[in-house]
């Protein structure tokens, strides 16, 4: 239950002579420091942090954690995040000694049931997408893109070859350009048609021999699947260029279709979303990606490779771009995504993206009665309503829908995502909820439409805080105690 | 499915309800031919108990560190995590919620990431911090992707060459495609010719990376080197080591303009390499300039404190190309858990864990050098780890009999370097008990008779 006499800062809590951490006394002989270090190099005094007990800490992170909503708490209808319930056992099982406690410069031989495991997970990554080159290394979707990207400019670069352009949709996540833009492209905007799909006479008009990668969200983030995607990628090859698939929705075609058959040469899974990594508070994430084999020799070093029954690192790479991050990448992510994965198999994993796709079309079906639904009547996993109509005729928006769902403990859908929609809420129900749950959110939500304009405006009023002020928040930057004020 | 509600019947009343007769007629905007006609080639469901079994006897063929006795490092160590940290952070209302997109709902997030950022400059001295990124090695491409755009300079860096080689090898994956020059300067005992430095740094450079301590354990002249840099007007990017600031002079302290590290041994375990914690502070003239999410203070409507996520004009989902950088999320979970190791360790406990590694590793120098086997190979001032030489270079030999006796001795550096096949990198962190010590000493000790040798 909610503690609400407890919001005070750390730094607030502080005491004076507490402590919560009692360090062994040291057993070897003890040298005066200035003997070890140049006083020059040492602290005058320890750093301000503040002084607590035990107690106090468990007492205010405890209270804290009361004021989140999660999946664990709340239906999180998020659109395109893919927030599905985060199993249990995955967390006992990535937090195993034999799974946690590993230092990643232990050597080979005595981590073989881990290499074993990354390498199983190359493979099923591998034919879950459709495309066999797999690198585990980056560690997030956008870390994944610019990855991607920096292969294909290696791929290019080493047919000789200089392409500046990356094409994007307008309807795509805003890592795509800004990941374009990190790999030192250019990027172009390709115009959505009123369906959502991708405009093919735009497209055709900017299509040419300095495109290196079209990117593309294939179910796009309107929740619908391109039917022209062949065509679009017979084309992008056609003039040598190369497909880019954003993995984020992913969760929508399981076993139904892959990316490497319908034309993506790169793509990058969000194992946090589709395989159920949870996704604490804002990361981590990982972003492994799958390449055609044509790409696979520019992927980072190392790869995992079984040589006989022994499983290893293979840095003898030459062609690789190297490393994007240190280690091995964001392992505890993947370690639970080879969980989710096991513990679906082949039919469980086809039958994840069937329920999340009946799911999304059951809701579709009860909000389009109040909300329009512009772009289609069939969805994949997740929908994009429009509260243009209700903005015009009543002065009630997308966000004073989406405050006041959480007066009635529903985490907001996506609001103003993607921007080709006005008023745009993106709503994704995923598998791991159910009918009942749908029926009691589709209920709220209509009786929220026929609410009092003021009362939404205002909305919402039962939750720990009000509408915050933003625009002072930025205007003002106050982003630690105790500067703020000053 | 084991986490999936819908009944046949439920499924027929929503089919019903959307007005379809099948589920399979939901996919029909996937053209036909492109829909996989077979199942995956992915191994049979497991229940739960099998799984457990499955993953019991995968993790058993792995030697954690609770199997042998830890002295590795290079960026990744074996600190001592109060369960505290476990139990808090593995609480479902924080590991199970995402971004705070809607502030009103995630006070506790937004709460705990402002102390976060708090915590990281009193940590290092620096005026603001990001609410955390990736790890520390793409922490460091950041900051230097910021040095660019601050300088306006983006045709050279200069980069110590004691800094991580996989640090190093990231700053050329993002960098030497774009045409920037990283210049890369060479290691002279165990850090880098001050001249060579002034020589490298000019007016075109964008920043100077240095890490201090460094790969090798040494501590670098942080102060002069931010002079050299500040003479140009290039910036000063420093990578530390979080736990070292409980004893040794804060990056702030030292002239950085940006402090960056892996913030894994603020009580994250280490999980055969991530996910890890991307610490990032700076001074606060390049505050709007910092990539990832940031956590500010404010208001809301009845006037009560509160935070958002906020600077959002910096970000992709807004500014898109023109973003400071690509990245979307942070490790939210990882900054949580660094705030509460930082809130449990305090100054005095900071201060401690710092003293019992500086002891103890300088214990362990001692003793292994004592061996004549061995020598120290740079004689300069260290915090926690060192590099030894191992004078019958049979680092292979020496490493596999270690581990058969219970240890994992130390990190080849032959692995990076050609020329320091028979050198190991040895850490020793404030776990590590004197007799953990002596045994590693005496095994090396052992280890040093014919029988070795046969193998080479």
């Amino acid at each position: 239950m909610r503690n609400t006499q407890s919001t005070q800062l750390l730094s607030e809590l502080s005491h004076a002579g507490r402590k919560a951490v009692r360090l062994p006394a040291c057993d070897v002989p003890e040298v005066s420091l200035e003997q070890l270090l140049p006083k020059s190099v040492l602290a005058e005094q320890p750093p301000q942090l503040p002084e607590l007990a035990e107690p106090d800490i468990v007492r205010h992170y405890t209270n804290l954690s009361t004021l989140n909503m999660s999946v664990d708490t709340h239906f999180y209808p998020l659109g395109s995040c893919t927030m599905k319930y985060n199993p249990k056992r995955n967390e006992r099982l990535a937090s195993l000694p034999g799974m946690i406690d590993l230092h990643p410069y232990q050597p080979e031989d005595s981590l073989q049931g881990m290499l074993q495991l990354l390498f199983e997970l190359q493979g099923f990554l591998a034919e879950i997408s459709g495309l066999p080159a797999v690198s585990l290394q980056p560690a997030a979707g956008a870390h994944g893109e610019l990855t991607a990207l920096m292969a294909a400019a290696a791929y290019y670069k080493s047919i000789g070859e200089e392409r500046t352009v990356v094409l994007t949709p307008d309807s795509a996540h805003g890592t795509n350009p800004a990941s374009a833009h990190m790999a030192g492209f250019k990027t172009i905007t390709v115009k959505s048609s009123e369906d959502g799909s991708v405009n093919m006479d735009d497209f055709k008009s900017k299509l040419n021999e300095q495109v290196a990668v079209f990117m593309i969200t294939n179910p796009s983030t309107l929740g619908l699947f391109d039917g022209q995607m062949k065509e679009i990628a017979d084309l992008v090859h056609s003039h040598g260029g190369l497909i880019y698939l954003d993995g984020a929705n992913m969760n929508a075609v399981l076993g139904v279709t892959r990316p490497g058959d319908f034309g993506a040469d790169m793509m990058h899974f969000n194992p946090h979303k589709t395989f159920s990594g949870p996704h604490g508070g804002g990361g981590p994430g990982a972003g492994p990606i799958c390449v055609t084999e044509k790409l696979g020799e520019f992927l980072p070093s190392p790869v995992v490779v079984k040589d006989g029954d022994t499983y290893r690192l293979d840095n003898d790479r030459p062609h690789s771009i190297g490393r994007v991050r240190s280690f091995f990448g964001n392992v505890g992510v993947l370690v639970r995504a080879y969980c989710y994965i096991i513990s679906h198999g082949p039919d469980g994993l086809r039958s994840v993206s069937e329920n999340a796709v009946l799911n999304a079309n059951y809701l579709a079906s009860k909000v389009k009665h109040f909300l329009p639904i512009p772009k289609g009547d069939r969805c994949m996993h997740e929908f994009v309503a429009s509260a243009a109509k209700l903005k015009a005729e009543r002065g009630i928006t997308a966000m004073d829908i989406a405050k006041r769902l959480l007066d009635y403990g529903y985490h907001s859908p996506t609001v103003y995502f993607p921007m080709t929609v006005p008023e745009a809420i993106m709503v994704e129900p995923t598998e791991t909820e159910s009918k009942a749950t749908l029926d009691a959110f589709v209920e709220t939500l209509f009786r929220i439409t026929e609410e009092p304009a003021d009362l939404l405006h205002d909305a919402p009023h039962t939750t720990p805080i009000s509408r915050p002020n933003e625009v002072q928040a930025a205007r003002k930057p106050c982003l630690r105690s105790p500067m703020c004020g000053s | 499915m084991p986490y999936t509600f819908n009944t046949p019947d439920d499924q027929r009343e929503m089919l019903e309800s959307i007005g379809v007769s099948s589920i399979e007629e939901l996919f029909a905007q996937i053209p036909e031919d492109l829909q996989l006609d077979r199942p995956l080639d992915l191994p049979p469901a497991m229940g739960e108990l099998e799984l457990t079994q499955h993953m019991s006897r995968l993790a058993s063929r792995n030697d954690s560190t609770q199997d042998k006795v830890c002295f590795l490092g290079g960026g990744s160590y074996d600190h001592f995590v109060p369960a505290v940290v476990d139990s808090l952070a593995s609480r479902g209302e924080f590991y199970t919620s995402y971004t705070p997109y809607q502030p009103e709902v995630s006070q506790g997030n937004l709460q705990a990431m402002f102390e976060y950022q708090t915590l990281i400059c009193e940590l290092t001295g620096m005026d603001v911090s990001n609410a955390s990124l990736y790890d520390g090695g793409s922490a460091l491409a950041e900051a230097v992707i910021m040095s660019m755009s601050a300088t306006k300079r983006t045709k050279k860096v200069v980069v110590l060459g004691t800094v991580h080689p996989e640090y190093r090898s990231i700053l050329e994956t993002y960098f030497i495609a774009l045409g920037t020059e990283v210049v890369t300067l060479p290691i002279t005992e165990g850090t880098v010719d001050l001249a060579e430095v002034e020589e490298a740094v000019d007016d075109e450079t964008a920043c100077l990376v240095v890490q201090s301590p460094n790969f090798f354990g040494c501590l670098e002249d942080v102060q002069q080197l931010s002079e050299i840099a500040h003479q140009h007007k290039s910036l000063l990017v420093m990578s530390y080591d979080p736990i070292s600031l409980g004893l040794l002079k804060r990056p702030g302290d030292l002239g950085a303009d940006i402090a960056v590290a892996e913030g894994q041994s603020l009580g994250t375990p280490m999980s055969y390499g991530g996910p890890y914690l991307g610490i990032m502070s700076c001074k606060s003239s390049f505050m709007r300039r910092m990539p990832g999410r940031i956590v500010g203070e404010t208001v809301d409507r009845r006037g009560k404190q509160c935070w958002v996520l906020t600077l959002q004009t910096r970000e992709q989902h807004i500014r898109r190309e023109k973003a400071t950088s690509n990245i979307c999320t942070n490790q939210g979970l990882f900054a949580l858990r660094a705030s509460i190791y930082l809130a449990c360790m305090g100054p005095e406990g900071m201060q401690d864990v710092g003293k019992l590694c500086a002891q103890k590793s300088h214990y362990a120098m001692k003793e292994i050098t004592s061996l004549d086997r061995f020598e120290l190979v740079y004689d300069r001032p260290f915090f926690k780890e060192f590099v030894i030489r191992d004078k019958q270079n049979q680092v292979a030999e020496l490493l596999a009999e270690s581990s058969d006796s219970g240890f994992f001795a130390g990190v080849p550096l032959g692995t990076w370097f050609e020329d320091m096949q028979d050198c190991l990198l040895v850490t020793v962190t404030e776990k590590r008990t004197r007799q953990e010590i002596d045994a590693l000493v005496k095994t090396f000790a052992l280890s040093n008779t014919p029988a070795a040798t046969i193998h080479a």
